[in-house]
């Protein structure tokens, strides 16, 4: 019988119950024995030079500590935050890497940007004397968009020519021109992917502290990965080494992706914590997360899709337009490059793929991955224009789709994109996610819409995601200046329970649970007596984090293998307490036994004798039972699936209602399937606000229209209905959970599905041209009354 | 500064307090109450709802000086010891959440819902929860904790 | 937020008293609005009179035809009374409306329409219905309070104290929420009266106007589809990311029609 708190198991999240209660212990929850507030002054400008900042009256005001500029950094040899992969444009040149100091130097690049910091005995005392602060700013004029970027408007850094970042290629033009040139059919759809926040709801919080009888530095702050905060953080920006560096990431209130990146405060916190030998806290308010937390997508791409006669793909070729932001966030040039273009065949055999990717410097907040990070701009492209050939040739999209599946016996499938794909099983996923939508039902439903009024469309998507980022060897070759192995420690205990240590942080993703339960069916002991521990590089050997679906994929296989190492020394002490050969012993729920006698000895029992070695193997073993691995993955994985959105659409308003929303995923293995479909719905959430709601608005010069949730529509309960959700299993060749990973996956999925319904439930009122995301109200009432 | 005194939890307190200072701040940096949690600053969020006088309210957007006298409630006061509240357990049981930010607010605002409605259908929940975001469920199985915690606590 | 000093009102007359005695005093009702404000640093009041606690100020009645609403009454006590469901239900379901169930628990009517955002949804009812604000010095009527965006004809220190609103033959409030804030990007509200039609729009415009055209139409025959053909000018609505002008004005018909349809 199968453990109930073991693999497999819905096993209810060990992490709930400070949660429910209260008790989580969130950044800004602590506070530091004599800990004083940083306030940012920050710019109201996209662009100006600093001509003079005047700290003077500041400095003199009530309960204020000190006031640093981006000169006292910059004599303090305070670096600017570094950039974590480099990219290289199609001549050969590396891409324009611009100065990204921490507090502005001699100009202003987005609103937000900041200029100064002021630390005082209170918030209200930082914030009063932040506003005292008198900045003489020289107005620039702004690039708000890539367009002004591209027209030369203004130069974002002197460095960078027409403000491009880079112009990236891969794949051969010539090849994919001449392909295309001898379709049947070439589909071509111009998309914007529109910018979004990703606004998880913990604002971001960083709290520096300086030791000064050790001479250590701890940075308390909101992290998705402490240990890599601390690399970029001590290696590059403070030139701290890592032994006088501790990074903790407590509780953090959500991140996808915007937590990844290292920010200017935590770097300023740390530093100026040493200098004035007091803690410091930082806690960003909403108004702030918005100007400063890193944004997501910002592309605009025109897609070709060439078909032969049959519907068989024969070339796409991808132009894309990505917006970097103002300067370069920690792994922004990767985000429209690797993590995008290599997915760019999807689910299909299409033989030709080309992608050219130019990427520009904007007076707006940094763009860098979130939710999903590329490969929903690459789904995006890819499921759109699928979808608008299936229209434009009067095939059924699912069959259109079934048609150009790379097939289940193909796999290991290389891709014309540098991927290789290990497992998958396209068609099984689209039969599913077809039949739990009823797809043969829709045109009686549609149907009954146009009745009642109303316009009704369905809409698929059929992704595919490169995740368990990543092997390091592959990334780096690509411009990583890191690997993307992960770590893990299991401790057994002398009385048997186990502590775990591993690289990754859960932020929601419920990893307390899911490495417990692995634990608790590998080792058999109950699951309350494993505890995983995370987000404290003092606790931790190493790790990379958490983000592109990869805590289980990699930082479970860590642990497996860790969980390996200790079952093979626990087996010898077995084998020594039993007098047999470590050969014969084997170790099932629990127990040592050998093989054909009666003969057993208990775990416990076993780690008893690891710490208590009166009678231990001293010539072969050393004390203890605690293993370590490091696991660096052979391949990405590739979870895929089919999801389909069904839309309502009332033309009097435009308003569009999500009638229904199915979603059948392969994510190979599944741990705890409670947690995965949470994972999925949460993605489907943030998909559909991308497509329905969500949307980053800019002016042309570079003022933030939404600069708060009363303009940027966040998804709340009554905009969404349930989600449908189902899993089918083709385990991961090449990892030891056979695991994939699924925190994306909606995220990925989502926006095509709903705008290919919001785009289908339109064209059947005689709009043949597709609006962009988000389709809110306005935008669907307009376009359905130009037509 | 003057003084301001209400009851938390079912326990009499009382500080020095400015008259700006926001009741949220009262109660997570006078008394150290932080589980209620501040998640934006133009009263959308929710994660700082609480019940005063057994109303929920945000206390991002009511001064502590506001609350003098009132009987103030707080996630920290739902659970009896180790038990939990039946609409925590139902969060719980029902996987309604996962970074756990955004779940003190929403849990005082259901138990507020199912005050008036013990046994309220999907949409209910759906249109009351209008005042707090999660950015991590997808509100799905926040919905079915809900309708569920709803009926525990009236069964 | 700046430094200020917090007073609660004792009376009516208390409050209008500190107020008056402050260098730069402002009212307090549920500091729905005047908290955020005063967060984001876009107010310094000296002074902050605390009237939401008043009991004199709280409370429905319902006296012949009139249904009166205490001005530091909550959304939700409007949106919950008997008495407002019976005699006027799109009062009621305007007030459930508002915000959300915590905004509802502390916003009052009175803090409403003496703030006057175009977008809010009060300034609708009190317009459409024909209502009449009283405050500490006299009796306004709605068509003559709301003057302009944030803009009423309260002179400084006057106090709204209650808002009779006369029962309807018939009345339905429609609203378009923007996608993003909730607050009305057009709201409709549609009265049957003794003495004609009110078709008053929320939302659209600086501050909420009343739509003459549509009532004249309704007037003739009580039915939605007397709207049809009956359009409202796009010149000076608002414009925003969330809506256009025309956007707005289109919506203002298919609210309205909605409206009259819901009067039944």
């Amino acid at each position: 019988m199968p453990r109930d708190d073991g693999i497999g198991a819905a096993v209810r999240r060990k992490e709930d119950f400070r949660f429910v209660t209260g008790q989580g212990s969130y950044t800004d929850d602590l506070n530091r024995s004599g800990q004083t507030y940083a306030a940012f002054v920050r710019s109201p400008h996209a662009h100006a030079t600093l001509n003079s900042v005047d700290t003077s009256a500041a400095a003199g005001m009530d309960g204020v500590v000190a006031v640093f500029t981006g000169h006292d950094l910059a004599d303090a040899e305070v670096n600017g935050l570094p950039c974590g992969w480099q990219v290289h444009s199609k001549d050969g040149e590396p891409m324009v890497e611009p100065a990204h100091p921490a507090l502005a130097q001699g100009k202003v690049r987005h609103v937000g940007d900041a200029v100064a910091v002021v630390i005082a005995e209170t918030l209200t005392q930082a914030r009063a004397a932040a506003e005292a602060v008198d900045v003489d700013y020289g107005v620039l004029p702004g690039i708000g968009n890539m367009s002004a970027a591209k027209a030369g408007k203004a130069q974002v850094h002197e460095e960078a020519a027409n403000n491009q970042c880079y112009d990236w290629e891969l794949g051969d033009e010539a090849e994919i021109d001449a392909a295309l040139a001898g379709a049947a059919h070439v589909v071509e759809l111009p998309l914007v992917n529109n910018r979004l926040i990703a606004n998880p709801i913990e604002p971001r919080v960083a709290i520096g502290d300086f030791d000064t009888a050790t001479g250590e530095h701890t940075l308390y702050t909101t992290s998705q990965n402490p240990h890599v905060i601390r690399l970029l953080m001590g290696a590059f920006v403070l030139g701290l080494p890592e032994h006088k560096l501790r990074v903790v990431a407590p509780d953090v209130g959500g991140g996808f992706g915007t937590k990844i990146f290292h920010y200017a405060e935590e770097a300023i916190v740390t530093w100026a914590a040493a200098k004035v030998r007091r803690p410091i806290k930082w806690t960003s308010d909403r108004s702030e997360a918005f100007m400063t937390d890193a944004h997501g997508r910002d592309h605009e791409t025109v897609a070709k899709l060439g078909l032969d006669a049959d519907g068989k793909f024969l070339a796409l070729k991808v132009e894309t337009d990505a917006n970097m932001g103002a300067y370069l966030s920690t792994f922004a040039p990767a985000v429209p490059t690797y993590l995008y273009a290599t997915l760019l065949a999807g689910q299909y055999t299409t033989p030709l793929v080309y992608a050219n990717v130019r990427a520009w410097f904007t007076n707006t907040v940094p763009v860098d991955a979130y939710r999903g990070a590329g490969r929903p701009e690459a789904t995006y492209v890819i499921e759109r224009i699928v979808e608008e050939a299936a229209r434009q040739i009067g095939m059924d999209p699912g069959d259109l789709r079934a048609k150009n599946f790379v097939s289940p016996d193909a796999f290991p499938y290389q891709t014309p994109v540098a991927l290789e794909y290990d497992s998958g099983n396209y068609a099984g996923t689209l039969e599913m996610a077809k039949t739990a939508i009823d797809y043969a039902g829709f045109p009686a439903r549609q149907a009954a819409s146009k009745a009642a009024g109303k316009l009704r469309g369905i809409g698929f998507s059929a992704y595919i995601e490169a995740c368990g980022i990543a092997p390091s060897a592959v990334v780096g070759s690509l411009g990583a200046r890191a690997g993307l192995y992960e770590v893990a420690n299991v401790r057994v205990h002398p009385t048997g329970s186990v502590t775990m240590h591993t690289g990754t942080h859960s932020h929601g993703q419920g990893h307390e649970t899911t490495f417990a339960q692995v634990i608790a069916e590998r080792l058999g002991v109950p699951i309350e007596n494993v505890d995983v521990v995370h987000g404290d590089t003092n606790n931790i050997p190493f790790g990379m984090g958490t983000y592109g679906s990869r805590s289980l994929a990699v930082g479970g296989s860590a642990l497996a293998k860790a969980l390996d190492k200790v079952e093979a020394k626990a087996k010898k002490i077995a084998a020594h307490l039993m007098e047999a050969s470590d050969t014969d012993v084997e170790f099932k729920d629990g127990q040592f036994t050998i093989a054909g006698t009666d003969k057993s000895v208990a775990f416990g029992d076993v780690a008893l004798t690891a710490y208590v070695p009166h009678n231990f193997p001293h010539d072969e073993l050393e004390p203890g039972l605690e293993e370590q691995a490091f696991y660096d993955p052979a391949n990405f994985t590739f979870p895929a699936g089919c999801h389909i959105a069904e839309v309502e659409i009332d033309p009097d308003t435009g308003t569009v209602t999500l009638a229904n929303f199915v979603a059948a995923d392969d994510f190979g293995n599944i741990v705890n399937p409670m947690i995965v479909e949470g994972q999925v719905h949460g993605g489907i959430a943030q998909g559909v606000g991308q497509a329905l709601l969500e949307g980053c608005v800019y002016d042309e010069d570079g003022q933030l229209v939404t600069g708060s949730y009363m303009d940027y529509a966040m998804p709340r309960a009554d905009n969404l209905p349930n989600f449908t959700v189902d899993t089918q299993v083709t385990p991961c060749p090449h990892n030891p959970l056979g695991v994939k990973g699924c925190g994306e996956a909606g995220a990925i999925a989502a926006p095509a599905a709903v705008m290919n319904a919001v785009t289908g439930a339109m064209r059947a009122a005689g709009v043949t041209k597709p609006i962009d995301m988000p389709a809110t109200p306005s935008k669907v009432w307009t376009a359905l009354n130009a037509s | 500064m003057s003084s301001v005194s209400m009851t938390i939890n079912g326990k009499q307190v009382s500080g020095e307090v400015e008259g700006r200072t926001l009741l949220v701040d009262f109660l997570r940096e006078h008394q150290r109450l932080t589980g209620t949690h501040v998640g934006c600053d133009t009263t959308q969020c929710g994660a700082c709802t609480i019940h005063v006088n057994g109303e929920a309210v945000k206390s991002c957007t009511m001064l502590a000086a506001q609350a003098e006298g009132a009987d103030v409630s707080t996630i920290e006061g739902l659970a009896d010891g180790d038990n939990l509240h039946p609409m925590q357990e139902a969060f719980r049981e029902h996987h309604g959440l996962q970074c756990g930010f955004c779940t003190p607010g929403m849990i005082m605002s259901a138990t507020a819902l199912a005050k008036r409605n013990p046994n309220p259908s999907e949409s209910d929940v759906r249109h009351w929860l209008e005042g707090n975001l999660c950015r991590c469920t997808g509100y799905h199985n926040i919905v079915k904790a809900v309708m569920a915690g709803a009926r525990a606590m009236n069964a | 937020m700046y430094e200020f000093n917090y007073h609660k009102a004792g009376s009516v007359a208390d409050a209008a008293a500190k107020v008056a005695g402050a260098d730069d005093g402002t009212l307090m009702a549920g500091g729905m609005t005047l908290i955020p404000t005063l967060k984001q640093r876009l107010a310094m009041p000296s002074d902050v009179v605390d009237i939401g606690q008043l009991g004199d100020l709280k409370g429905v009645s319902v006296s012949g035809g009139t249904v009166s609403v205490g001005a530091m009454t909550t959304h939700d006590t409007v949106a919950n009374s008997a008495d407002v469901k019976s005699a006027i239900p799109a009062l009621a379901s305007l007030a459930g409306g508002i915000g959300d169930p915590m905004v509802r628990n502390r916003g009052t009517i009175g803090g409403s329409i003496a703030n006057n955002d175009p977008a809010a949804d009060y300034p609708g009812a009190v317009l459409g219905l024909g209502a009449t604000v009283v405050t500490d010095k006299r009796e306004i009527a709605g068509d003559d309070f709301f003057t302009g965006m944030f803009e009423t004809a309260l002179d400084e220190g006057e106090i709204v104290t209650r808002i009779d609103f006369p029962k309807p033959e018939a009345a339905a409030y429609i609203k378009f929420p923007n996608p993003a804030s909730r607050y009305a990007i057009v709201g409709v509200l549609v009265a049957k009266t003794a003495g004609g039609v009110r078709v008053a729009v929320t939302g659209a415009g600086g501050t909420t106007f009343r739509a003459t055209a549509m009532e004249d139409a309704l007037n003739a025959n009580f039915s939605a589809s007397a709207l049809d053909g009956v359009s409202v000018s796009a010149d000076g609505l608002n414009q925003d990311i969330h809506a256009s002008a025309e956007y707005r004005a289109h919506l203002i018909g298919v609210m309205a029609k909605r409206a009259v349809a819901a009067c039944g």
